[in-house]
Protein backbone atom coordinates (compact mmCIF):
# COMPACT_ATOMS: atom_id res chain seq x y z
CA UNK A 1 0.00 0.00 0.00
CA UNK A 2 2.70 2.43 0.99
CA UNK A 3 5.27 3.59 -1.49
CA UNK A 4 8.37 5.61 -0.74
CA UNK A 5 9.48 8.13 -3.32
CA UNK A 6 12.26 10.66 -3.03
CA UNK A 7 10.70 13.93 -4.20
CA UNK A 8 7.40 14.44 -5.91
CA UNK A 9 4.07 16.18 -5.76
CA UNK A 10 3.89 15.76 -2.01
CA UNK A 11 7.00 17.78 -1.27
CA UNK A 12 6.12 20.26 -4.01
CA UNK A 13 2.77 20.91 -2.31
CA UNK A 14 4.73 22.47 0.56
CA UNK A 15 7.63 24.03 -1.32
CA UNK A 16 5.79 25.65 -4.24
CA UNK A 17 3.95 28.11 -1.93
CA UNK A 18 7.21 28.83 -0.10
CA UNK A 19 8.95 29.64 -3.37
CA UNK A 20 5.98 31.76 -4.41
CA UNK A 21 6.15 33.67 -1.11
CA UNK A 22 9.83 34.49 -1.60
CA UNK A 23 9.37 35.49 -5.24
CA UNK A 24 6.34 37.68 -4.58
CA UNK A 25 8.26 39.43 -1.82
CA UNK A 26 11.29 40.03 -4.07
CA UNK A 27 9.28 41.19 -7.09
CA UNK A 28 6.30 43.07 -5.62
CA UNK A 29 5.38 44.55 -9.01
CA UNK A 30 4.05 41.23 -10.27
CA UNK A 31 3.13 39.77 -6.87
CA UNK A 32 -0.54 39.15 -7.80
CA UNK A 33 0.48 37.23 -10.92
CA UNK A 34 2.97 35.19 -8.90
CA UNK A 35 0.29 34.57 -6.29
CA UNK A 36 -2.27 33.27 -8.75
CA UNK A 37 0.34 31.20 -10.55
CA UNK A 38 1.43 29.67 -7.22
CA UNK A 39 -2.15 28.85 -6.32
CA UNK A 40 -2.63 27.20 -9.70
CA UNK A 41 0.56 25.18 -9.29
CA UNK A 42 -0.37 24.21 -5.72
CA UNK A 43 -3.75 23.12 -7.05
CA UNK A 44 -1.99 21.00 -9.64
CA UNK A 45 0.25 19.43 -6.97
CA UNK A 46 -2.71 18.58 -4.76
CA UNK A 47 -4.62 17.14 -7.73
CA UNK A 48 -1.70 14.96 -8.77
CA UNK A 49 -1.21 13.88 -5.17
CA UNK A 50 -4.89 13.01 -4.91
CA UNK A 51 -4.60 10.96 -8.10
CA UNK A 52 -1.78 9.03 -6.42
CA UNK A 53 -3.50 8.58 -3.07
CA UNK A 54 -7.06 7.81 -4.12
CA UNK A 55 -6.27 4.64 -6.06
CA UNK A 56 -3.02 3.67 -4.32
CA UNK A 57 -3.40 4.49 -0.64
CA UNK A 58 -1.30 6.81 1.56
CA UNK A 59 1.94 8.26 0.18
CA UNK A 60 4.96 8.80 2.40
CA UNK A 61 8.00 10.91 1.52
CA UNK A 62 11.15 10.86 3.63
CA UNK A 63 12.66 14.30 3.07
CA UNK A 64 16.29 14.07 1.98
CA UNK A 65 16.13 10.30 2.24
CA UNK A 66 16.13 10.43 6.06
CA UNK A 67 13.19 8.52 7.43
CA UNK A 68 11.72 8.53 10.95
CA UNK A 69 12.81 8.55 13.73
CA UNK A 70 15.73 10.84 12.85
CA UNK A 71 14.45 12.45 9.65
CA UNK A 72 11.16 13.99 8.71
CA UNK A 73 8.44 12.02 7.02
CA UNK A 74 5.69 13.75 5.10
CA UNK A 75 2.60 11.65 4.73
CA UNK A 76 -0.54 12.15 2.67
CA UNK A 77 -3.61 10.07 3.39
CA UNK A 78 -7.22 10.70 2.41
CA UNK A 79 -7.85 13.10 5.28
CA UNK A 80 -4.79 15.17 4.39
CA UNK A 81 -5.88 15.25 0.74
CA UNK A 82 -9.28 16.66 1.71
CA UNK A 83 -7.68 19.36 3.88
CA UNK A 84 -5.17 20.26 1.14
CA UNK A 85 -7.99 20.42 -1.38
CA UNK A 86 -9.85 22.76 0.98
CA UNK A 87 -6.73 24.97 1.17
CA UNK A 88 -6.31 25.40 -2.55
CA UNK A 89 -10.02 25.67 -3.31
CA UNK A 90 -10.83 28.30 -0.69
CA UNK A 91 -7.41 29.92 -1.11
CA UNK A 92 -7.83 30.15 -4.87
CA UNK A 93 -11.16 31.94 -4.68
CA UNK A 94 -10.01 34.22 -1.87
CA UNK A 95 -6.98 35.11 -4.02
CA UNK A 96 -9.31 36.12 -6.84
CA UNK A 97 -11.24 38.26 -4.38
CA UNK A 98 -7.98 39.77 -3.14
CA UNK A 99 -7.12 40.81 -6.69
CA UNK A 100 -9.93 43.35 -6.49
CA UNK A 101 -9.55 44.31 -2.82
CA UNK A 102 -5.85 45.07 -3.25
CA UNK A 103 -6.00 46.21 -6.88
CA UNK A 104 -3.93 49.14 -8.09
CA UNK A 105 -7.00 51.36 -8.64
CA UNK A 106 -7.17 52.04 -4.92
CA UNK A 107 -4.75 54.90 -4.54
CA UNK A 108 -2.83 55.79 -1.39
CA UNK A 109 0.11 54.65 0.65
CA UNK A 110 -1.88 52.20 2.77
CA UNK A 111 -3.32 50.47 -0.24
CA UNK A 112 0.12 50.18 -1.81
CA UNK A 113 1.49 48.57 1.37
CA UNK A 114 -1.38 46.13 1.56
CA UNK A 115 -0.93 45.27 -2.10
CA UNK A 116 2.73 44.65 -1.52
CA UNK A 117 2.58 42.49 1.58
CA UNK A 118 -0.64 40.53 1.14
CA UNK A 119 0.76 38.03 -1.34
CA UNK A 120 4.00 37.04 0.43
CA UNK A 121 2.13 36.63 3.73
CA UNK A 122 -0.69 34.62 2.21
CA UNK A 123 1.65 32.32 0.27
CA UNK A 124 3.75 31.77 3.39
CA UNK A 125 0.55 30.94 5.23
CA UNK A 126 -0.34 28.42 2.52
CA UNK A 127 3.10 26.84 2.88
CA UNK A 128 2.56 26.44 6.64
CA UNK A 129 -0.98 25.10 6.25
CA UNK A 130 -0.01 22.54 3.62
CA UNK A 131 3.00 21.53 5.72
CA UNK A 132 0.85 21.05 8.81
CA UNK A 133 -1.54 18.72 6.99
CA UNK A 134 1.33 16.55 5.75
CA UNK A 135 3.51 16.40 8.89
CA UNK A 136 3.91 13.20 10.84
CA UNK A 137 6.05 14.39 13.73
CA UNK A 138 5.29 16.82 16.50
CA UNK A 139 8.29 19.08 16.16
CA UNK A 140 7.66 19.69 12.49
CA UNK A 141 4.13 20.56 13.52
CA UNK A 142 5.45 23.05 16.07
CA UNK A 143 7.43 24.82 13.35
CA UNK A 144 4.45 24.75 11.00
CA UNK A 145 2.05 26.25 13.53
CA UNK A 146 4.57 29.02 14.16
CA UNK A 147 4.86 29.70 10.42
CA UNK A 148 1.07 29.77 10.21
CA UNK A 149 0.80 32.04 13.24
CA UNK A 150 3.37 34.60 12.09
CA UNK A 151 1.85 34.80 8.60
CA UNK A 152 -1.66 34.99 10.05
CA UNK A 153 -0.70 37.82 12.39
CA UNK A 154 0.81 39.69 9.45
CA UNK A 155 -2.47 39.31 7.58
CA UNK A 156 -4.44 40.47 10.63
CA UNK A 157 -2.57 43.77 10.92
CA UNK A 158 -2.28 44.33 7.17
CA UNK A 159 -4.66 47.30 7.16
CA UNK A 160 -2.33 49.14 9.55
CA UNK A 161 -5.26 50.62 11.51
CA UNK A 162 -4.96 50.94 15.27
CA UNK A 163 -7.84 48.58 16.07
CA UNK A 164 -6.39 45.90 13.79
CA UNK A 165 -2.95 46.41 15.38
CA UNK A 166 -4.33 45.98 18.90
CA UNK A 167 -6.33 42.92 17.90
CA UNK A 168 -3.26 41.56 16.13
CA UNK A 169 -1.13 41.99 19.25
CA UNK A 170 -3.72 40.18 21.34
CA UNK A 171 -3.73 37.40 18.73
CA UNK A 172 0.06 37.38 18.83
CA UNK A 173 0.14 36.84 22.61
CA UNK A 174 -2.47 34.08 22.45
CA UNK A 175 -0.69 32.44 19.57
CA UNK A 176 2.79 32.63 21.12
CA UNK A 177 1.51 31.22 24.39
CA UNK A 178 -0.25 28.40 22.54
CA UNK A 179 2.92 27.58 20.62
CA UNK A 180 5.05 27.63 23.77
CA UNK A 181 2.70 25.28 25.57
CA UNK A 182 3.03 23.07 22.52
CA UNK A 183 6.83 23.31 22.63
CA UNK A 184 6.84 22.40 26.32
CA UNK A 185 4.73 19.38 25.47
CA UNK A 186 7.16 18.42 22.71
CA UNK A 187 9.96 18.48 25.29
CA UNK A 188 8.04 16.31 27.74
CA UNK A 189 7.04 13.86 25.02
CA UNK A 190 10.64 13.54 23.83
CA UNK A 191 11.80 13.08 27.40
CA UNK A 192 9.39 10.21 27.81
CA UNK A 193 9.46 8.53 24.41
CA UNK A 194 12.75 9.64 22.81
CA UNK A 195 10.82 9.93 19.57
CA UNK A 196 8.91 12.68 17.82
CA UNK A 197 6.98 10.81 15.13
CA UNK A 198 3.33 9.91 15.69
CA UNK A 199 3.89 6.14 15.56
CA UNK A 200 6.79 6.27 18.02
CA UNK A 201 4.81 8.38 20.48
CA UNK A 202 1.66 6.29 20.21
CA UNK A 203 3.52 3.39 21.83
CA UNK A 204 3.87 5.43 25.01
CA UNK A 205 0.30 6.74 25.11
CA UNK A 206 -1.27 6.63 28.53
CA UNK A 207 1.95 7.11 30.49
CA UNK A 208 1.71 10.00 32.99
CA UNK A 209 4.31 12.24 31.31
CA UNK A 210 2.58 11.72 27.97
CA UNK A 211 -0.78 12.66 29.48
CA UNK A 212 0.77 15.83 30.85
CA UNK A 213 2.21 16.55 27.40
CA UNK A 214 -1.19 15.97 25.88
CA UNK A 215 -2.84 18.31 28.38
CA UNK A 216 -0.38 21.06 27.45
CA UNK A 217 -0.96 20.45 23.75
CA UNK A 218 -4.69 20.45 24.24
CA UNK A 219 -4.61 23.86 25.92
CA UNK A 220 -2.14 25.26 23.37
CA UNK A 221 -4.15 24.06 20.39
CA UNK A 222 -7.45 25.14 21.94
CA UNK A 223 -5.91 28.60 22.31
CA UNK A 224 -4.95 28.61 18.64
CA UNK A 225 -8.29 27.21 17.49
CA UNK A 226 -10.13 29.75 19.67
CA UNK A 227 -12.12 27.09 21.49
CA UNK A 228 -14.25 28.62 24.24
CA UNK A 229 -13.18 29.92 26.78
CA UNK A 230 -9.87 30.57 24.98
CA UNK A 231 -11.53 32.37 22.09
CA UNK A 232 -11.08 35.90 23.50
CA UNK A 233 -8.64 37.02 20.80
CA UNK A 234 -10.65 35.86 17.80
CA UNK A 235 -13.60 38.23 17.26
CA UNK A 236 -11.59 41.45 17.15
CA UNK A 237 -8.74 39.95 15.14
CA UNK A 238 -11.02 38.46 12.50
CA UNK A 239 -13.37 41.41 12.35
CA UNK A 240 -10.74 44.13 12.03
CA UNK A 241 -8.71 42.50 9.25
CA UNK A 242 -9.37 43.19 5.58
CA UNK A 243 -12.00 40.96 3.96
CA UNK A 244 -9.71 38.49 2.15
CA UNK A 245 -7.49 38.22 5.23
CA UNK A 246 -10.53 37.52 7.45
CA UNK A 247 -11.69 34.88 5.01
CA UNK A 248 -8.31 33.13 5.19
CA UNK A 249 -8.01 33.50 8.98
CA UNK A 250 -11.48 32.22 9.73
CA UNK A 251 -11.74 29.70 6.92
CA UNK A 252 -8.33 28.09 6.84
CA UNK A 253 -6.06 29.06 9.75
CA UNK A 254 -8.26 27.75 12.58
CA UNK A 255 -8.72 24.43 10.80
CA UNK A 256 -4.99 23.65 10.98
CA UNK A 257 -4.84 23.57 14.78
CA UNK A 258 -8.16 21.74 14.94
CA UNK A 259 -6.79 19.15 12.50
CA UNK A 260 -3.62 18.71 14.56
CA UNK A 261 -5.69 18.19 17.69
CA UNK A 262 -7.81 15.63 15.85
CA UNK A 263 -4.75 13.76 14.58
CA UNK A 264 -3.17 13.68 18.05
CA UNK A 265 -6.41 12.50 19.56
CA UNK A 266 -6.86 9.65 17.10
CA UNK A 267 -3.31 8.65 16.24
CA UNK A 268 -1.27 9.23 19.40
CA UNK A 269 -2.91 9.88 22.69
CA UNK A 270 -6.42 8.47 22.63
CA UNK A 271 -7.29 10.23 25.89
CA UNK A 272 -10.20 8.85 27.80
CA UNK A 273 -13.85 9.70 27.59
CA UNK A 274 -13.60 12.23 30.39
CA UNK A 275 -11.32 14.55 28.45
CA UNK A 276 -13.56 14.09 25.43
CA UNK A 277 -16.49 15.20 27.55
CA UNK A 278 -14.50 18.22 28.68
CA UNK A 279 -13.78 19.28 25.09
CA UNK A 280 -17.41 18.63 24.20
CA UNK A 281 -18.47 20.83 27.10
CA UNK A 282 -16.10 23.57 25.93
CA UNK A 283 -17.66 23.22 22.47
CA UNK A 284 -21.11 23.59 24.00
CA UNK A 285 -19.95 26.70 25.81
CA UNK A 286 -18.59 28.02 22.52
CA UNK A 287 -21.92 27.43 20.77
CA UNK A 288 -23.87 29.24 23.47
CA UNK A 289 -21.49 32.12 24.10
CA UNK A 290 -20.57 32.64 20.44
CA UNK A 291 -24.22 32.65 19.44
CA UNK A 292 -25.28 35.02 22.20
CA UNK A 293 -22.52 37.45 21.22
CA UNK A 294 -23.45 37.10 17.54
CA UNK A 295 -27.02 37.98 18.48
CA UNK A 296 -25.89 41.06 20.41
CA UNK A 297 -23.23 42.56 18.19
CA UNK A 298 -23.89 45.64 16.09
CA UNK A 299 -21.42 44.99 13.30
CA UNK A 300 -21.79 42.56 10.44
CA UNK A 301 -18.14 41.43 10.45
CA UNK A 302 -18.21 40.87 14.21
CA UNK A 303 -21.34 38.78 13.79
CA UNK A 304 -19.56 36.61 11.23
CA UNK A 305 -16.52 36.34 13.53
CA UNK A 306 -18.62 35.32 16.57
CA UNK A 307 -20.35 32.79 14.40
CA UNK A 308 -16.93 31.25 13.81
CA UNK A 309 -16.54 30.79 17.59
CA UNK A 310 -19.89 28.98 17.71
CA UNK A 311 -19.17 26.82 14.66
CA UNK A 312 -15.77 25.73 15.99
CA UNK A 313 -17.61 24.70 19.16
CA UNK A 314 -19.99 22.56 17.11
CA UNK A 315 -17.11 20.77 15.39
CA UNK A 316 -15.50 20.07 18.78
CA UNK A 317 -18.61 18.18 19.90
CA UNK A 318 -17.16 15.28 17.88
CA UNK A 319 -14.39 14.93 20.46
CA UNK A 320 -16.98 14.05 23.08
CA UNK A 321 -17.90 11.00 21.02
CA UNK A 322 -14.33 9.69 20.71
CA UNK A 323 -14.01 6.11 21.88
CA UNK A 324 -17.71 5.38 21.52
CA UNK A 325 -19.32 3.22 18.88
CA UNK A 326 -20.32 6.32 16.95
CA UNK A 327 -16.82 7.79 16.95
CA UNK A 328 -15.94 7.11 13.34
CA UNK A 329 -19.14 8.63 12.01
CA UNK A 330 -18.70 11.63 14.29
CA UNK A 331 -15.09 12.20 13.11
CA UNK A 332 -16.21 12.07 9.49
CA UNK A 333 -18.93 14.56 10.32
CA UNK A 334 -16.40 16.81 12.04
CA UNK A 335 -14.09 16.80 9.01
CA UNK A 336 -17.00 17.56 6.68
CA UNK A 337 -18.04 20.39 8.99
CA UNK A 338 -14.49 21.77 8.95
CA UNK A 339 -14.45 21.84 5.15
CA UNK A 340 -18.01 23.18 4.94
CA UNK A 341 -17.21 25.92 7.44
CA UNK A 342 -14.03 26.87 5.57
CA UNK A 343 -15.87 27.31 2.28
CA UNK A 344 -18.97 28.99 3.70
CA UNK A 345 -17.13 31.27 6.11
CA UNK A 346 -14.67 32.44 3.47
CA UNK A 347 -17.65 33.24 1.23
CA UNK A 348 -19.36 35.04 4.07
CA UNK A 349 -16.38 37.21 5.01
CA UNK A 350 -15.76 38.12 1.38
CA UNK A 351 -19.46 38.95 0.94
CA UNK A 352 -19.49 41.00 4.16
CA UNK A 353 -16.45 42.87 2.87
CA UNK A 354 -18.23 43.62 -0.41
CA UNK A 355 -21.34 44.79 1.42
CA UNK A 356 -19.29 47.12 3.62
CA UNK A 357 -17.45 48.39 0.55
CA UNK A 358 -20.64 49.16 -1.37
CA UNK A 359 -22.82 50.56 1.40
CA UNK A 360 -19.96 52.30 3.18
CA UNK A 361 -20.68 50.76 6.61
CA UNK A 362 -21.27 47.39 8.23
CA UNK A 363 -23.82 48.31 10.92
CA UNK A 364 -26.43 45.57 11.01
CA UNK A 365 -29.15 47.93 12.18
CA UNK A 366 -28.70 50.22 9.16
CA UNK A 367 -28.65 47.52 6.50
CA UNK A 368 -32.37 47.98 5.88
CA UNK A 369 -32.07 51.76 5.76
CA UNK A 370 -29.65 51.72 2.88
CA UNK A 371 -30.85 52.54 -0.59
CA UNK A 372 -27.82 50.72 -1.95
CA UNK A 373 -28.26 46.98 -2.11
CA UNK A 374 -25.18 45.03 -3.26
CA UNK A 375 -27.46 42.25 -4.42
CA UNK A 376 -24.98 39.60 -5.44
CA UNK A 377 -22.92 39.96 -2.28
CA UNK A 378 -26.09 39.70 -0.20
CA UNK A 379 -27.15 36.64 -2.17
CA UNK A 380 -23.74 35.05 -1.56
CA UNK A 381 -24.07 35.85 2.15
CA UNK A 382 -27.47 34.16 2.26
CA UNK A 383 -26.21 31.05 0.46
CA UNK A 384 -23.26 30.80 2.83
CA UNK A 385 -25.71 31.13 5.72
CA UNK A 386 -27.63 28.12 4.36
CA UNK A 387 -24.50 26.00 4.65
CA UNK A 388 -23.57 27.32 8.09
CA UNK A 389 -27.07 26.69 9.40
CA UNK A 390 -26.94 23.21 7.86
CA UNK A 391 -29.86 23.11 5.46
CA UNK A 392 -29.82 20.42 2.76
CA UNK A 393 -28.12 19.93 0.33
CA UNK A 394 -25.17 21.87 1.78
CA UNK A 395 -22.01 20.23 3.09
CA UNK A 396 -22.85 21.77 6.46
CA UNK A 397 -26.02 19.69 6.47
CA UNK A 398 -24.17 16.47 5.64
CA UNK A 399 -21.53 17.12 8.32
CA UNK A 400 -24.07 17.93 11.00
CA UNK A 401 -26.13 14.89 10.02
CA UNK A 402 -23.13 12.59 10.43
CA UNK A 403 -22.19 14.19 13.73
CA UNK A 404 -25.70 13.66 15.07
CA UNK A 405 -25.81 10.14 13.67
CA UNK A 406 -22.59 9.38 15.54
CA UNK A 407 -24.11 10.75 18.73
CA UNK A 408 -27.27 8.72 18.22
CA UNK A 409 -25.30 5.52 17.62
CA UNK A 410 -23.41 6.13 20.82
CA UNK A 411 -26.69 6.79 22.57
CA UNK A 412 -25.36 10.17 23.67
CA UNK A 413 -28.52 12.18 23.15
CA UNK A 414 -27.18 15.21 24.93
CA UNK A 415 -24.87 15.95 21.96
CA UNK A 416 -27.76 15.66 19.53
CA UNK A 417 -29.50 18.31 21.58
CA UNK A 418 -26.36 20.47 21.55
CA UNK A 419 -26.04 20.21 17.76
CA UNK A 420 -29.73 21.06 17.34
CA UNK A 421 -29.39 24.03 19.68
CA UNK A 422 -26.39 25.21 17.64
CA UNK A 423 -28.52 25.02 14.50
CA UNK A 424 -31.34 27.03 16.04
CA UNK A 425 -28.91 29.63 17.35
CA UNK A 426 -27.29 29.99 13.92
CA UNK A 427 -30.69 30.50 12.31
CA UNK A 428 -31.39 33.22 14.87
CA UNK A 429 -28.20 35.23 14.48
CA UNK A 430 -27.80 34.79 10.73
CA UNK A 431 -31.34 35.97 10.09
CA UNK A 432 -30.45 39.36 11.59
CA UNK A 433 -28.49 40.53 8.52
CA UNK A 434 -30.78 38.60 6.17
CA UNK A 435 -33.78 40.54 7.46
CA UNK A 436 -31.81 43.73 6.88
CA UNK A 437 -31.08 42.70 3.31
CA UNK A 438 -34.72 41.94 2.54
CA UNK A 439 -36.50 44.86 4.22
CA UNK A 440 -37.09 47.76 1.90
CA UNK A 441 -39.73 49.85 3.69
CA UNK A 442 -37.27 51.72 5.91
CA UNK A 443 -35.00 53.01 3.16
CA UNK A 444 -35.30 56.81 2.96
CA UNK A 445 -34.51 56.96 -0.77
CA UNK A 446 -36.00 54.70 -3.37
CA UNK A 447 -34.12 51.44 -3.56
CA UNK A 448 -32.91 50.34 -6.92
CA UNK A 449 -30.03 52.63 -7.64
CA UNK A 450 -27.67 49.97 -8.73
CA UNK A 451 -23.93 50.31 -8.65
CA UNK A 452 -23.40 47.42 -11.00
CA UNK A 453 -22.08 43.99 -10.28
CA UNK A 454 -18.38 43.94 -9.86
CA UNK A 455 -16.06 41.09 -10.70
CA UNK A 456 -15.31 41.06 -6.97
CA UNK A 457 -18.77 39.57 -6.38
CA UNK A 458 -17.79 36.42 -8.25
CA UNK A 459 -15.47 34.78 -5.64
CA UNK A 460 -17.88 34.95 -2.69
CA UNK A 461 -20.74 33.85 -4.88
CA UNK A 462 -18.81 30.92 -6.31
CA UNK A 463 -17.64 29.85 -2.84
CA UNK A 464 -21.19 30.12 -1.49
CA UNK A 465 -22.58 28.06 -4.37
CA UNK A 466 -19.91 25.42 -3.76
CA UNK A 467 -20.78 25.43 -0.05
CA UNK A 468 -24.41 24.74 -0.85
CA UNK A 469 -24.01 22.09 -3.53
CA UNK A 470 -20.98 20.29 -2.06
CA UNK A 471 -23.28 18.29 0.19
CA UNK A 472 -24.19 16.36 -2.96
CA UNK A 473 -20.68 14.90 -3.12
CA UNK A 474 -20.46 14.30 0.65
CA UNK A 475 -20.39 10.53 0.12
CA UNK A 476 -17.41 10.86 -2.22
CA UNK A 477 -15.62 13.18 0.21
CA UNK A 478 -16.13 10.66 3.02
CA UNK A 479 -14.83 7.95 0.70
CA UNK A 480 -11.62 9.94 0.25
CA UNK A 481 -11.34 10.70 3.97
CA UNK A 482 -11.43 6.99 4.74
CA UNK A 483 -8.33 6.24 2.61
CA UNK A 484 -5.61 5.09 4.97
CA UNK A 485 -8.24 4.68 7.71
CA UNK A 486 -7.32 7.76 9.76
CA UNK A 487 -10.09 6.99 12.24
CA UNK A 488 -9.50 3.27 12.46
CA UNK A 489 -11.05 0.45 10.47
CA UNK A 490 -14.75 0.38 9.68
CA UNK A 491 -16.53 -1.41 12.53
CA UNK B 1 12.66 5.53 30.48
CA UNK B 2 10.93 6.80 33.54
CA UNK B 3 11.03 10.39 34.77
CA UNK B 4 11.80 9.85 38.44
CA UNK B 5 13.56 6.46 38.61
CA UNK B 6 16.38 6.47 36.07
CA UNK B 7 16.96 10.18 35.49
CA UNK B 8 20.15 11.35 37.21
CA UNK B 9 19.97 14.16 39.76
CA UNK B 10 21.27 16.84 37.43
CA UNK B 11 18.49 16.03 35.02
CA UNK B 12 15.83 16.31 37.70
CA UNK B 13 17.18 19.66 38.86
CA UNK B 14 17.28 21.00 35.33
CA UNK B 15 13.84 19.61 34.56
CA UNK B 16 12.25 21.12 37.66
CA UNK B 17 14.01 24.41 36.99
CA UNK B 18 12.65 24.37 33.45
CA UNK B 19 9.12 23.76 34.68
CA UNK B 20 9.51 26.47 37.31
CA UNK B 21 10.81 29.02 34.80
CA UNK B 22 8.03 28.08 32.40
CA UNK B 23 5.51 28.52 35.21
CA UNK B 24 6.85 31.96 36.15
CA UNK B 25 6.65 32.99 32.51
CA UNK B 26 3.13 31.62 32.20
CA UNK B 27 2.01 33.47 35.31
CA UNK B 28 3.52 36.67 33.95
CA UNK B 29 1.97 36.27 30.51
CA UNK B 30 -1.46 35.82 32.05
CA UNK B 31 -1.28 38.44 34.80
CA UNK B 32 0.73 41.32 33.36
CA UNK B 33 -0.95 44.11 31.42
CA UNK B 34 2.00 45.95 29.92
CA UNK B 35 2.70 44.60 26.42
CA UNK B 36 6.47 44.68 26.72
CA UNK B 37 6.43 42.80 30.00
CA UNK B 38 4.13 40.20 28.50
CA UNK B 39 6.60 39.65 25.67
CA UNK B 40 9.36 39.17 28.22
CA UNK B 41 7.19 36.75 30.20
CA UNK B 42 6.59 34.73 27.06
CA UNK B 43 10.32 34.70 26.41
CA UNK B 44 10.72 33.16 29.88
CA UNK B 45 8.26 30.45 28.89
CA UNK B 46 10.41 29.79 25.87
CA UNK B 47 13.51 29.45 28.05
CA UNK B 48 11.68 27.02 30.33
CA UNK B 49 10.63 24.86 27.39
CA UNK B 50 14.20 24.90 26.06
CA UNK B 51 15.39 23.69 29.47
CA UNK B 52 13.15 20.65 29.19
CA UNK B 53 14.51 19.89 25.73
CA UNK B 54 18.07 20.20 26.99
CA UNK B 55 17.27 17.80 29.82
CA UNK B 56 15.94 15.39 27.23
CA UNK B 57 19.39 15.44 25.58
CA UNK B 58 21.19 14.49 28.81
CA UNK B 59 22.19 10.82 28.86
CA UNK B 60 24.31 10.76 31.98
CA UNK B 61 27.79 11.82 33.09
CA UNK B 62 30.57 11.14 30.59
CA UNK B 63 28.19 10.26 27.79
CA UNK B 64 27.69 12.28 24.62
CA UNK B 65 24.43 14.23 24.59
CA UNK B 66 21.59 13.31 22.26
CA UNK B 67 21.91 15.81 19.39
CA UNK B 68 18.24 15.77 18.37
CA UNK B 69 16.89 17.91 21.25
CA UNK B 70 19.79 20.34 20.72
CA UNK B 71 18.69 20.77 17.12
CA UNK B 72 15.17 21.35 18.39
CA UNK B 73 16.33 24.00 20.86
CA UNK B 74 18.18 25.85 18.10
CA UNK B 75 15.07 25.76 15.91
CA UNK B 76 13.01 26.92 18.85
CA UNK B 77 15.37 29.83 19.44
CA UNK B 78 15.11 30.90 15.79
CA UNK B 79 11.33 30.73 15.95
CA UNK B 80 11.24 32.71 19.21
CA UNK B 81 13.54 35.39 17.80
CA UNK B 82 11.27 35.93 14.82
CA UNK B 83 8.13 35.88 16.94
CA UNK B 84 9.65 38.36 19.41
CA UNK B 85 10.69 40.64 16.55
CA UNK B 86 7.15 40.65 15.17
CA UNK B 87 5.68 41.31 18.63
CA UNK B 88 8.09 44.19 19.30
CA UNK B 89 7.43 45.71 15.88
CA UNK B 90 3.69 45.55 16.56
CA UNK B 91 4.07 47.13 20.00
CA UNK B 92 6.18 49.94 18.59
CA UNK B 93 3.73 50.60 15.78
CA UNK B 94 0.79 50.68 18.21
CA UNK B 95 2.74 53.05 20.44
CA UNK B 96 3.42 55.46 17.60
CA UNK B 97 -0.17 55.28 16.33
CA UNK B 98 -1.49 56.00 19.82
CA UNK B 99 0.77 59.01 20.22
CA UNK B 100 -0.03 60.32 16.78
CA UNK B 101 3.44 60.36 15.35
CA UNK B 102 5.16 58.21 12.82
CA UNK B 103 8.49 56.90 14.03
Amino acid sequence: MTEIVSLDWLALTVFVPLLGAVLSFLVPRIAPQIGLMTLALAGLCVTMLALQVIPGGPVIVALGGWGAPLGLDLRADGLAIIMLGMNVLVGGFVSLGALDTFSARHAGEESARMRRYFWPLWLLLLCGLNGAYLSTDIFNLYVMIEVIALAAIGLTVLTGRLDAMRAGLEYMFASMLGALLFLMAVGLAYLQAGRLDFAGLAVHAGEPAMMLAFALMLVGLALKTALFPLHFWLPNAHASASAPASALLSGLVLKASLYILLRFWVEIFGPGERIGMLVGAMGTGAIIWGSVQALRTQRLKLLVAWSTVAQIGLICVAFALAGTIGAQTAWQGAVLLMVAHAVAKAAMFLAAGRIAQETGHDRIADLDRSHLRPTLAQFAFALAAISLIGLPPSAGFAGKWLLMEGAMRAGAWIWVVVAMAGTLFSVAYLSRPLIGFLRFDRAPDPVGEHHGWAIADAPPLMLAVIAVISGLVAVQIIGVISIGAPFGAVP
Amino acid sequence: MNLDATMPDTGVIFGLAGILVFGIGLFGALSLRDSLRRVLALKLCGVGASFILIVAAWRGPGLAADPVPHALVITGIVVMVSATAVALALIRRIHSLENGRDD
